[in-house]
């Protein structure tokens, strides 16, 4: 792998470059105004921001196809907005409203849409890893080529699901891109003081799962890296698995004071801001320019800064529908 | 035909094999060893591996898997050797199987059936032979079959399957060796409603599953006592078909709940308050209950025996309420 911090020229073609560069930005724009809307008290419940980590979702979703699965976890605003859930759509559903993409019923935690085959929104630690090997299961049983991936954090790692889950994706051949998102802490617990062996792709191996590591803040290395397991799961090659080191610049939740670390490691990790790194390397590459950055920026401004008007407009859910889809509706016979 | 609960289970899988490709079964032991309880014999050999599909000891894994695959569009049965295992997955069902279609605001229906054995009676210890099934009744987004018939054992898993929504199914293991006479042409049966198995008018036994035959033996001693009881078969514990409850509460004025799961906070508790809110003036005695002992089941059979619901005190218990003077 080439060292982002000095990019050569031409890494990437010149529109895909800013292409990413603009998602990422669009994370980081919705992310940054859900904190302030957080902080007005007009979203509530518990807010867990990718801000640090959108090299990963934007390189690993830009591999996929429409009609493959993904499973994500309570942090998981950015793979909804990237996989094409609209953005006036995730924030409503954060506001409570019956326009949100599951009605209000979920909130940040939940967010789900069939459309495009987003399967949550998993807010139990690992717990949507036995789904995704489930949903990869009905493709191989149904011939189809989709892959399903499943993103999880370092902290599942420790759970039982995760490791009986890579058994029987393993095991079955299962088409799962499994993505370790490892941003080092368990909530406030660091890697090291939660694992024995903290080399993910080495607990990967054990179930002879193909698995690397990856720069998590290069979003080039890690499209680069999705693309290489995409292909070779959707070939045939079974479950893959990535680690993707990256690292959450803002604290785990609107609740977390952020007494586990030093702020020294939080600046440090800064530097390597993966919008940033990108930024340099299509800059030193001649692929952008100023002008270019800030129409960049301002479409990813825009962009949020409608959906929050369209978010706003929208409506509750009338109370007498509060216990419908506890079970299915029958059409009349 | 004659059949043992077993065979009819086992058909009923068949069938549903048969009519539907997007049907399979998974779970520890369901193939190469025919099932722990011998109710999957021989599929293996007429479906192949893909379809009877052996798991390893990951319950909260396969069942997730199962969850994942109904979302796929499959129809999986996954089998949990017993309830007490079922513990192990119970994030995937509670968390996921039972929560995804309303967190999901009615987005992904959850087409998923889950077999597990429950219940005492075979000296196999505390953690072999709990009845946890009233506990699963507690939890919105599930639907909860206990099938106490060859008819309900036959014909239940085909409705389960239709259902778009998850449903556990539990067989007592003292029924699979009950045998019987079953109708060469029995088929699917509904999953929503309660059945009389005897009529009476003095007093209502309510119960399900592994009960049931031992309920029935005390209706026909009691009989000869000159106390005649309706038998009423819940078959389904979540929905609770209250109507049917009410309603032979209305015709017999006595109720006696007999239920092989721990009375507190029991589905026995739930049917006793249902009653009591609903159905308090048709009353003539306070409801009864017979439910196992507080303790985990014990191994040594005349513990075991004597934590359990037996006829006698089921008789006992009819006959303290129907001694009360109306």
């Amino acid at each position: 792998m080439s060292d982002p911090m000095s990019p050569g020229p031409g890494r990437v073609d010149q529109e895909h470059g800013r292409h990413l560069l603009l998602q990422m930005l669009r994370v980081r724009q919705l992310e940054e105004k859900c904190i302030e809307l957080y902080s007005a008290s007009k979203i509530r419940g518990f807010l867990h921001v990718y801000i640090g980590e959108e090299a990963v979702a934007a390189g690993i979703l830009e591999t996929l196809s429409p009609d493959d699965a993904v499973v994500a976890t309570y942090r998981e605003h950015g793979h909804a907005l990237l996989r094409g859930v609209p953005a006036a759509t995730i924030l409503a559903e954060m506001y409570g409203y019956l326009e949100g993409c599951c009605r209000g019923r979920g909130g940040s935690m939940h967010l789900f849409d069939a459309a495009t085959r987003l399967y949550g929104g998993n807010a139990i630690v690992a717990g949507g890893l036995p789904l995704a090997v489930g949903l990869a299961l009905a493709d191989k049983m149904s011939g189809r080529s989709n892959i399903t991936a499943c993103f999880f954090g370092d902290g599942a790692v420790a759970e039982g699901e995760f490791h009986e889950s890579l058994n029987l994706a393993a095991l079955w051949q299962l088409p799962v891109l499994f993505c370790c998102e490892n941003n080092l802490y368990a909530m406030g617990t660091a890697l090291g003081r939660s694992e024995s062996q903290t080399d993910m792709a080495l607990k990967a191996a054990g179930y002879e799962i193909p698995a690397w590591g990856v720069d998590g803040m290069d979003v080039l290395a890690v499209e680069e890296a999705a693309r290489r397991a995409a292909d070779s799961v959707r070939a045939g090659g079974g479950p893959h698995f990535l680690e993707l080191r990256t690292y959450r610049f803002r604290a785990h939740s609107m609740f977390d004071p952020e007494r586990y670390r030093d702020k020294a490691e939080v600046l440090k990790w800064q530097e390597r801001d993966p919008i940033g790194l990108l930024r340099s390397t299509l800059e030193a590459a001649g692929q952008l320019g100023p002008g270019e950055w800030a129409q960049l920026q301002t479409e990813a401004e825009s962009e949020i800064a409608r959906a929050v008007e369209i978010a706003e407009t929208g409506t509750l859910e009338p109370l007498e529908d509060l216990t419908r889809f506890v079970y299915s509706e029958r059409s009349a016979p | 035909m004659k059949s043992s609960y077993r065979e009819a289970l086992r058909a009923g899988i068949r069938e549903a094999m048969q009519r539907d490709p997007r049907v399979f079964l998974m779970g520890e032991d369901v193939g190469a060893y025919g099932g722990s309880f011998a109710v999957s014999l021989g599929l293996l050999e007429e479906f192949g591996p893909e379809r009877i599909r052996d798991t390893p000891l990951s319950e909260s894994g396969f069942v997730g898997a199962g969850i994942g695959a109904a979302l796929g569009g499959m129809r999986p049965i996954v089998e949990i050797m017993t309830v007490n295992f079922s513990l192990l997955a119970l994030d995937q069902i509670v968390n996921n199987a039972a929560s995804l279609l309303h967190m999901s605001g009615g987005q992904f229906h959850v087409p998923l059936v889950i077999r597990m054995t429950t219940g005492a009676g075979r000296q196999l210890g505390a953690q072999h032979s709990h009845s946890l099934e009233g506990w699963f009744a507690h939890i919105p987004g599930l639907r909860i079959l206990v099938p106490a018939t060859l008819e309900d054992a036959r014909g239940m898993l085909w409705t389960a399957l239709e259902d778009p929504d998850p449903v556990l199914i539990f067989e007592h293991g003292s029924l699979y060796n009950v045998t019987g006479e079953l109708d060469d042409d029995a088929g699917p049966v509904d999953i929503e409603a309660a059945a009389v198995r005897r009529a009476g008018g003095d007093v209502s036994l309510i119960t399900y599953g592994g009960t049931l035959p031992a309920v029935l033996d005390a209706a026909g001693q009691l009989a000869a006592d000159g106390i005649e009881a309706e038998v009423l078969d819940l078959r389904t514990l979540r929905p609770l078909d209250e109507p049917a409850i009410l309603a032979s509460v209305a015709r017999t004025h006595r109720a006696v709940v007999v239920d092989e799961g721990w009375r507190s906070g029991s589905i026995s508790a739930e049917i006793s308050a249902r009653i009591t809110e609903h159905a308090f003036f048709d009353l003539d005695a306070p409801v009864g209950r017979v439910c196992s002992a507080e303790v985990p089941i014990p191994y040594s059979k005349h513990l075991e025996l004597a934590a359990l619901p037996s006829v006698e005190r089921i008789m006992a218990a009819a006959r303290e309420v129907t001694a009360v003077r109306g």
